[in-house]
């Protein structure tokens, strides 16, 4: 009966993106704001963001959100909307100050998050992006144990250049396979700096065993792109402002949407081929 | 039991680091911790309970270290220059590096309270207790687990933004 309710709820969403990582801080919020924000600049497309890190969701600051409430009506919880056609939800949305903890254990979160599937109206959905925290552990086995009652177009994977990072993404990768979770293929953040200065390139983070391109053509995974560092980045989502938006020029901005672009092509590609990638 | 209150009892400080944030240097910043603490020719032990991304034991470059049991309990893995430090971590007990811990909070639980209770630390003068990001069933568990101990305190890493 539950699982029905799921499904019914989720009906009406068309993609799902699941966007995870293993390793904390190498900017998975980041990306799922920025990949909102860059499917929504589509008026004709209906995006949904879901912040699923319930101990530290970073989704509310990032879309200038921070301070707003949840409304109930009579078909659910309403999203908070950032434009007409991006509708946001978090567990930030939920807490009576900003600095309060929500110190749960798993089963608590894995209700809230059933939760956020069955109670948000969310209505049509073109793209339900799901921004998750660190790890592999309650939030990611119930978002994808709940989310079975719709369909997953995949999972994109954010990292850092650098061994420590790319040692728990490894594992994260691990992960999908193991609960038959396509990955749509895997982002390298933080790869490189250039100074507005002097235009020399450092490399803030060396990928000291090959960076996300050796790892992805170890385990035969897709390699989606490469962004640079820019500070400008940070200074936007502290400000709750599209980084696309604030900084058209920069590399990064470009990295981003050819990387956001190939997500589309990717999920528009789904409705036409059954092929599944493992 | 005897081993419970045995296990920790020659340990004299216990630093726990964390943050709430991912990737701002916790385990960086265990790590150098201890070997500083080394240097200074303190005795040190870290212990590593970030289960599904446990970094310390690359750090110190023991990622393919095996741990042993003992009478006690677990023989942590020496590592360091001299291998003085002594150090337990998920890392060790996993059969192939890239493979993930996907457990759900009780199963973490338990094994916490294990590598709390359960391994052999001996006298040390400092123990660092790296956590994952967060503020759930690891950080629970591991200050439940340490409540009766010498708990010094909590150092919190952060970033600028």
């Amino acid at each position: 009966a539950e699982a029905a309710e799921l499904r019914a709820r989720l009906r009406a969403v068309r993609h799902t993106v699941l966007v995870l990582s293993g390793k904390g801080g190498v900017g998975k919020s980041t990306f799922s704001a920025l990949l909102a924000h860059g499917l929504a600049a589509d008026e004709t497309k209906q995006v949904a963001l879901l912040d699923i890190d319930i101990c530290g969701p970073s989704i509310p600051k990032m879309m200038g959100l921070e301070g707003e409430q949840v409304h109930q009506s009579g078909s659910g919880w309403s999203p908070v909307y950032v434009e007409e056609n991006l509708g946001v939800m978090s567990v930030g949305f939920l807490l009576s100050s900003p600095d309060d903890a929500v110190i749960w254990r798993g089963p608590k979160k894995n209700g809230l998050i059933k939760q956020f599937l069955r109670d948000v109206d969310w209505g049509e959905v073109d793209y339900l992006i799901v921004d998750t925290p660190p790890g592999t552990s309650d939030e990611h086995l119930s978002i994808v144990q709940y989310l079975s009652a719709t369909h997953i177009d995949g999972a994109v994977i954010v990292t850092t250049p650098q061994e420590v990072s790319l040692q728990d993404v490894r594992k994260e990768i691990n992960f999908c396979r193991k609960v038959k979770l396509p990955i749509i293929g895997v982002v390298e953040n933080m790869s490189g700096f250039v100074c507005p200065k002097c235009k020399n390139e450092s490399q803030i983070f060396p990928p000291t065993t090959g960076g996300a391109e050796k790892m992805c053509q170890n385990l035969n995974v897709s390699l989606l792109g490469k962004v640079p560092l820019d500070p400008q980045i940070g200074k936007s989502c502290d400000r709750g402002q599209s980084f696309l938006a604030e900084a058209p020029e920069s590399p990064a901005t470009l990295s981003y949407r050819n990387i956001i672009q190939r997500i589309q092509e990717y999920c528009e590609q789904q409705h036409f081929q059954e092929e599944k990638i493992m | 039991t005897l081993a419970e209150r045995t296990n920790l009892a020659g340990v004299r400080h216990i630093l726990l680091v964390l943050s709430g944030k991912g990737g701002v240097g916790k385990s960086t910043i265990s790590t150098e911790l201890a070997l500083a603490l080394r240097s200074a020719g303190k005795r040190v032990g870290i212990l590593d309970v970030d289960l599904c991304g446990p970094s310390i034991p690359r750090m110190l470059r023991v990622q393919d270290s095996a741990v042993h049991q003992c009478d006690s309990g677990w023989v942590p893995v020496f590592v360091g220059q001299d291998k003085a430090i002594a150090l337990m971590s998920i890392g060790f007990l996993l059969e192939r590096p890239d493979d993930a811990v996907v457990w759900r909070g009780p199963k973490k639980n338990a094994l916490i309270k294990q590598f709390v209770t359960d391994v052999a630390w001996g006298d040390l003068d400092f123990l660092i207790v790296d956590t994952p990001p967060g503020t759930s069933d690891e950080h629970i568990s591991t200050v439940e687990a340490l409540r009766h101990y010498q708990l010094l305190g909590a150092i919190l890493v952060t970033t600028p933004q």
